[in-house]
């Protein structure tokens, strides 16, 4: 990928307690761009979006967010980066005791020091890019997952972020709603100018709409490429993953010991 | 077996010291982060609106129970030496001295204090506090410090109305329903409670028991594990901790405050 990199992951390394996640992954954001981070669930693809955001520290390596080291930023250094970050989260984190308006309206009002009256329109604005304007007096529990999930990029794009993470942005969704979602991260990333990185297990969806591809394993890149590079890759985790085969390099048993051993079964009988 | 038991032993008063002292770092958070609470009051105001007023019907039914059973019962007993007249004095004295503080305290932290720590649960276990510390704003300052403030100027005002409601009822008892004097009543009343050793110190107590009570709250909340056995055993913790400190932090003031005249 050729363009300027606004996120930069270099030879990190992460664990938790002395299970190693990550492993010396490196993979590069370029600025504008789409990519998608794929890899088996426990992989390690959600730490690399916390890594990424700061909350989590890796234990060697770094991560760059437009330039510079994120967890050596000091605590307001991190949460001036944050203000130009968003995140929309797996199941969309309303907050439930606020209606959609305020919901959307939260960063502009703890961030910013605009009059009501612009807020208002700016509400409107973000809720209409999503499809739902009309829907801003309904509380979060009076909504469908696909409509919440739909609030909540609203919610993600409020402060027009220059870096937006999505995590596992289509769980639990019907295909409308999955296609709807999916169009709008293409279409808000183009809008806003934005670079968008997507942690997904959808590959149907995620090929159609992304630029890039990392397929994340045994905590590195195990693979990566454009989507048409990986519809044709013929390595064999890659095929494994876009075809959805049960069994492969990703295999289907848990590692354990020998099967006849455990049902007490002796060769002879 | 005795090396394991007391292994087991060891570990929990090591998880307990770790608590208390993840508790107290909390609670010093809370005091530094608590500017932008009063920077923009109008956050305190709501909090006191969820768990102050909404604690109003069962403080004042519970106040006027109380003031009236001990109606009854000081009634009773001073009846024995011909006392009767005091009773307005030992009405007061009971509900400002120990049942207004103790009881307001105990039911705010089973009406209020467990919602407090249900909602600070349950929003960490749907990344609603992440996704607020994502945002770039700090969920101390804009979610846990209002709720405390609203906590510590909730409970003395509640502890505060439980009492009169008290005395009301012990009113209505003695005076409206057995007939004890009711210039009597009022005039023992008024002659035996001293504002600043009773009222004063009554008021300090339930201070310090909203301070309890809240940091217990909250803490019980954020430190939940993000599931709903989690949140419901935190919710649990909050209601018997609290109960124990609040009956605690009783005990300690009192043999501060009360040492005998």
């Amino acid at each position: 990928m050729s363009s300027q990199a606004l996120v930069e992951i270099r030879d990190v390394h992460f664990g938790y307690d002395s299970r190693p996640i990550l492993k010396g992954a490196n993979l590069t954001f370029p600025k504008g761009k789409v990519v998608a981070i794929m890899g088996g669930s426990g992989s390690g693809k959600t730490t690399l979006l916390q890594l990424i955001a700061g909350a989590l520290k890796p234990s060697s390596g770094y991560v760059k967010v437009d330039g510079q080291v994120i967890h050596k930023l000091d605590h307001k250094g991190l949460f001036r980066m944050r203000r130009r970050m968003g995140m929309l989260f797996q199941f969309g984190a309303l907050f439930t005791d606020m209606s959609v308006y305020d919901n959307v309206a939260f960063q502009m009002r703890e961030h910013t020091d605009l009059p009501e009256e612009i807020i208002r329109d700016l509400v409107l604005m973000k809720l209409h890019a999503v499809g739902l304007r009309g829907t801003q007096h309904l509380m979060p529990v009076e909504l469908s997952g696909g409509m919440a999930r739909r609030v909540a990029l609203a919610r993600t794009i409020a402060l027009d972020p220059t870096l937006i993470m999505y995590d596992e942005p289509f769980t639990g969704l019907d295909p409308i709603s999955l296609s709807v979602v999916a169009n709008l991260i293409r279409r808000l990333n183009d809008a806003l100018g934005a670079t968008s990185v997507v942690v997904t297990h959808d590959v149907r969806e995620s090929l159609k709409i992304v630029d890039y591809i990392y397929f994340i394993a045994d905590g590195v890149v195990a693979a990566e490429g454009t989507p048409d590079e990986i519809r044709a890759s013929d390595k064999p985790f890659v095929h494994q993953f876009v075809h959805g085969e049960i069994d492969g390099p990703v295999p289907f048993h848990y590692p354990c010991g020998d099967y006849g051993q455990d049902l007490n079964l002796r060769p002879d009988r | 077996m005795i090396v394991e038991n007391l292994r087991s032993l060891g570990h929990r008063i090591v998880n307990t010291v770790w608590r208390i002292g993840y508790a107290s770092r909390f609670f010093m958070l809370i005091l530094l982060y608590s500017g932008t609470s009063f920077r923009r009051f109008h956050l305190i105001i709501k909090e006191i609106f969820a768990s102050g007023v909404m604690s109003l019907i069962i403080i004042l039914v519970a106040g006027l129970f109380v003031g009236m059973v001990l109606g009854l019962q000081g009634y009773e007993t001073l009846k024995r030496y011909g006392a009767e007249s005091a009773l307005g004095s030992l009405v007061a004295l009971s509900l400002v001295r120990e049942l207004g503080p103790v009881l307001a305290a105990l039911l705010f932290a089973s009406r209020a204090g467990s919602a407090m720590t249900a909602e600070i649960g349950l929003m960490k276990a749907t990344e609603q506090i992440s996704a607020m510390a994502l945002m770039a704003i700090n969920p101390m300052a804009r979610l846990v410090a209002p709720r405390f403030w609203a906590g510590v100027i909730s409970v003395p005002l509640l502890t505060a109305l439980f009492s009169v409601m008290g005395v009301f009822g012990g009113y209505m008892v003695g005076v409206v329903l057995i007939g004890v004097d009711q210039g009597s009543f009022w005039s023992q009343m008024q002659a035996g409670v001293d504002f600043r050793y009773d009222i004063v110190n009554g008021m300090i107590k339930s201070f310090v028991f909203g301070v309890a009570v809240t940091v217990i709250a909250l803490f019980e909340g954020y430190d939940a594990p993000p599931t709903a056995e989690g949140v419901s055993g935190a919710t649990t913790r909050t209601v018997v901790q609290s109960s124990l400190a609040i009956l605690f932090l009783d005990f300690i003031l009192t043999a501060f405050m009360f040492q005998g005249e």
